[in-house]
């Protein structure tokens, strides 16, 4: 295939604007974006949860999501205006000259197919090349793309092959037809930090060698940095700015660009304690003959926050669940205060189950969606403080104020409030149980930057107020910065090394915290180019 | 050993259990009918004696845990018993055995569930796949009122329309399905052709609901939406993308339907008097005929768990975790 890069213009974007319906009534999505992308050309649309970035996305390829429809403006493919046409002309351009990158790969591969008819389906059925030759050449793409056994993989089923290797199975299948674009819609978010690495390396070569033009859809800054020629930030439907990756990075104009990595600036200074709460000591937990958690120590200093970090499956949030007793260990204890507790749930006590309480990644499903904010803040508040009606009131309007939402909340139902509300009161129901130790299981993994920022500044000062410990479960290098005093690292089920924050992170590491540290992406554009000269690939 | 296989093996293994626990219910329930057999057939004026020598004479008096081991290991060697009826005061005994009994019935029975069930069941679902691919349009709403009307009549009321419309009014199809073993297989066909498509009736609204509620579900899977992104029309996105995942819950209904047919037709059989299981069960209920009652009610309940484990054998076979593990 040759290059396709020159200069000339594949896609106009004029004026669009696209509604949603929902609620009964129709919704501005996006209110009159411009968009213009050379041949060659990658775009990176940045912004965070309803900005619109994934319906313009999926309109840069005349594609519109059920329920949504286009009330104006252009889309100017190669000359031709994609809103005019019909799904039966706009499918001769998807899978052949379009083509999409879904964000989970998982989800976006039919469970009943093998890969390899999957990764070349568009390409034969557009007629571009044989059935053969489409094979080989996507066992090509599968090298190129660094998958392991290249020859064979394609004949595995979706379920019989890792997360990142399937989000790179994705690229291959978007680039078999050789297509003129490609939209990547958040491609690597479901992945864990050092795989990432690896998927971006190999999307961002494959979209270099074939000169293809992409928009690269992410809420990641830093990420976007990595593969983006220019970037546009999106805010509520509309444009927020535009410019040049390396001038966005160092000069941004607006100030909402700027909040968009403002859970990077927040810093803690980091504390000492010598008094131990909490004491997980020489754990073994299986699930079934599953062996989850391998020898695991680990201390909580009163007052302080202890970060435990790991990717998925390290099994950092089965430390909560052995510290909770919602599972019971086969080996060792967890101390509180200096005194066993009991390995179950059942064993507890009232006074020591109100002692330790949680905090989930979910804040949707952690709440029942037919109880107003009242029931489900007074639940725990009666139940181990025993109060009685007059009183538990009094004390849900306390929790409010303490987590910055004022009475009015105190009917609403969870449907009525928004993301970081709705962890708001999740964080008021932990504190109602008066709790001396907080386990947080990924709280800010699901909000955006500055809603994160909220919560975990919300949580700094409850610490201070109320004296609490917390172990904050994440996977987020840069949350575990703002939050902690001190880092646990794990992997595969065991705790790596354990820590004051400012001793993980400095130099020397052990060889995976290493890893992880150096996966993280950074805000230059350069970083990616770097990491992989230093790790020789 | 491959796992569907050992799934497989598992399944036919529960299976059997539960054909074993269903056995056991069936005997104690007859067990626990009130009166006996040997007065009923006697006469009140019957002397005791003559009672006790009767119930003897038919292993009445045995314990009933013998009984039901008896009966049981003669089941799996396909013997059921001998048939009570036939036999009467007077001691004339014309009794039959109750698998000759039971198998020229089983045989209309199976015959005319197979017929019904070659036009259901391709019927539902190509209708299933219609409707979902125009769904809410003015077909997909048609087919919806036309078979929720039609299950939603009791069966005997679609057979004596079927009657009226197509053996009265218009002479096509004989009014009565009386089949013997002599009558050869062209007449069969014709002479059933209303009880089955009576069944048919019934059956097919819940079979292609199903089918098309299966592959809607399916729609909104973010796989289609990347098909459709991939170029793929509408017709390949549902026989391709969305129909091989959806044949679990569609067996699961179609399994369901057929053991209908062969169970619960009773109603249809009297209708169009044909000689099926379900009318000699009823008979041998009211003339307390125990072991014909016994030998049914087993046959039913090995119709249901086989068509249920074939249905669970589609559900594991289609589904590539299972068929294709790690």
């Amino acid at each position: 295939m040759k290059n396709k890069k020159d200069n000339t213009t594949l896609l106009q974007i004029k004026d669009l604007k696209i509604e949603g319906f929902s609620d009964e009534r129709w919704h501005k999505i996006i209110k009159g974006v411009n968009l213009e992308l050379k041949r060659g050309e990658v775009l990176g649309l940045i912004g965070e949860s309803g900005a619109g970035k994934s319906t313009l996305g999926l309109a840069a390829m005349g594609y519109t999501q059920p329920g949504c429809r286009i009330t104006g403006g252009q889309i100017n493919f190669d000359g031709v205006d994609l809103t005019k046409r019909t799904d039966s002309e706009k499918r001769k351009y998807w899978g052949n000259r379009m083509t999409y990158v879904a964000q989970s790969a998982a989800a976006s591969f039919n469970p009943a197919h093998r890969l390899i008819n999957q990764t070349t389906e568009s390409t034969i059925r557009a007629g571009l090349k044989k059935q053969n030759e489409a094979f080989d050449e996507a066992r090509a793409l599968y090298d190129a793309l660094n998958l392991p056994n290249p020859e064979t993989i394609g004949e595995r089923y979706p379920h019989q092959v890792s997360g990142g290797q399937l989000q790179r199975i994705m690229t291959a299948m978007a680039m078999s037809p050789n297509p003129d674009l490609i939209v990547f819609d958040e491609p690597t978010t479901a992945l864990d930090v050092t795989t990432q690495v690896e998927v971006l390396a190999a999307m961002r070569d494959i979209v270099k060698t074939y000169g293809t033009a992409a928009i690269y859809i992410t809420h990641d800054l830093s990420v976007v940095a990595q593969m983006a020629d220019r970037i546009k930030v999106l805010r509520y439907g509309e444009e927020v700015e535009e410019a040049m990756t390396r001038k966005m990075l160092k000069s941004p104009k607006e100030d909402y660009t700027k909040s968009l990595w403002s859970v990077r600036s927040i810093q803690k200074p980091e504390k000492k304690s010598k008094d131990i709460i909490l004491e997980v000591k020489n754990v073994d937990a299986f699930y079934g003959s599953f062996h989850v958690l391998k020898n695991i120590n680990i201390k909580l200093p009163l007052g302080r926050t202890v970060a435990l970090v790991g990717e998925s499956g390290s099994g950092k949030s089965t430390v909560a669940r052995v510290i909770t007793g919602l599972l019971e260990p086969k080996i060792g204890s967890v101390k509180f205060k200096n005194r066993e507790l009991p390995p179950s749930l059942k064993g507890r006590t009232k006074d020591q189950l109100q002692k330790i309480q949680m905090i989930y990644q979910m804040a949707d499903v952690a709440m029942n969606p037919k109880q107003t904010v009242y029931d489900i803040i007074s639940r725990p508040a009666s139940f181990f403080a025993g109060l009685t009606a007059a009183n538990l009131r009094k004390r849900v309007v306390e929790l409010l104020e303490q987590i910055d939402l004022d009475e009015s909340f105190i009917d609403r139902y969870p449907s009525e409030l928004s993301g970081g509300q709705k962890q708001r009161i999740c964080i008021a129901r932990a504190l109602a149980a008066n709790p001396e130790v907080v386990i947080c299981d990924e709280v800010t993994s699901a909000l955006d930057q500055i809603v994160q920022e909220g919560i975990l500044k919300l949580l700094g000062r409850l610490q201070k107020d109320l004296n609490l410990s917390y172990i904050f479960i994440t996977h987020d290098i840069a949350t575990v910065k703002a939050i902690s005093d001190e880092v646990v690292v794990m992997n595969e089920g065991e705790v790596v090394e354990q820590g004051l924050k400012s001793e993980i992170f400095s130099p020397p590491h052990p060889e995976y915290t290493e890893l992880l540290l150096s996966s993280v992406p950074e805000m230059d554009p350069d970083w990616l180019t770097d990491l992989l000269k230093a790790r020789n690939y | 050993m491959h796992p569907v296989v050992k799934t497989v093996l598992e399944r036919l293994g529960l299976g059997l259990a539960t054909l074993f626990f269903v056995s056991i219910i069936i005997f104690s329930a007859i067990e626990m009918l009130p009166g006996d057999f040997g007065q009923a057939i006697l006469g009140q004026a019957a002397l005791p004696e003559t009672v006790a020598a009767f119930r003897q004479e038919l292993g009445l008096d045995k314990p009933a845990y013998i009984r039901y081991f008896d009966w049981a290991l003669g089941a799996i060697q396909g013997d059921l018993g001998t048939s009570f009826s036939g036999r009467n005061a007077s001691g004339a005994d014309r009794s039959a055995e109750v698998v000759d009994k039971i198998a020229p019935r089983l045989w209309n029975t199976l015959f005319l569930a197979s017929m019904a069930a070659l036009i259901a069941v391709p019927l539902s679902l190509i209708l299933g796949i219609l409707t979902a691919l125009y769904r809410n349009s003015f077909f997909d709403r048609s087919v919806n009122t036309a078979t929720l009307t039609t299950i939603s009549f009791p069966e005997f009321f679609v057979a004596y329309i079927l009657i009226l419309f197509f053996a009265s009014l218009n002479q096509i199809f004989p009014s009565l399905a009386n089949v013997d073993p002599d009558t050869n297989f062209g007449e069969r066909i014709y002479r059933t052709a209303l009880p089955a498509f009576t069944l048919t009736l019934v059956i097919v609204a819940h079979m292609m609901r199903m089918t098309r509620a299966a592959i809607i579900n399916l729609l909104a899977s973010p796989y289609i939406q990347m098909a459709k992104l991939s170029g793929a029309s509408q017709t390949e996105i549902i026989l391709k993308h969305a129909l091989p995942n959806a044949w679990a819950p569609i067996a699961t209904v179609i399994a369901f339907n057929l053991a209908y047919l062969v169970v619960g037709v009773v109603v249809v059989e009297v209708v169009f008097v044909y000689p099926g299981v379900g009318q000699l069960m009823v008979d041998a209920v009211r003339t307390r005929d125990i072991p014909v009652v016994q030998g049914c009610a087993l046959i039913f309940a090995v119709t249901y768990i086989l068509l249920n484990l074939i249905a669970d054998i589609i559900g594991i076979v289609t589904n590539p975790r299972l068929l294709h593990p790690k």
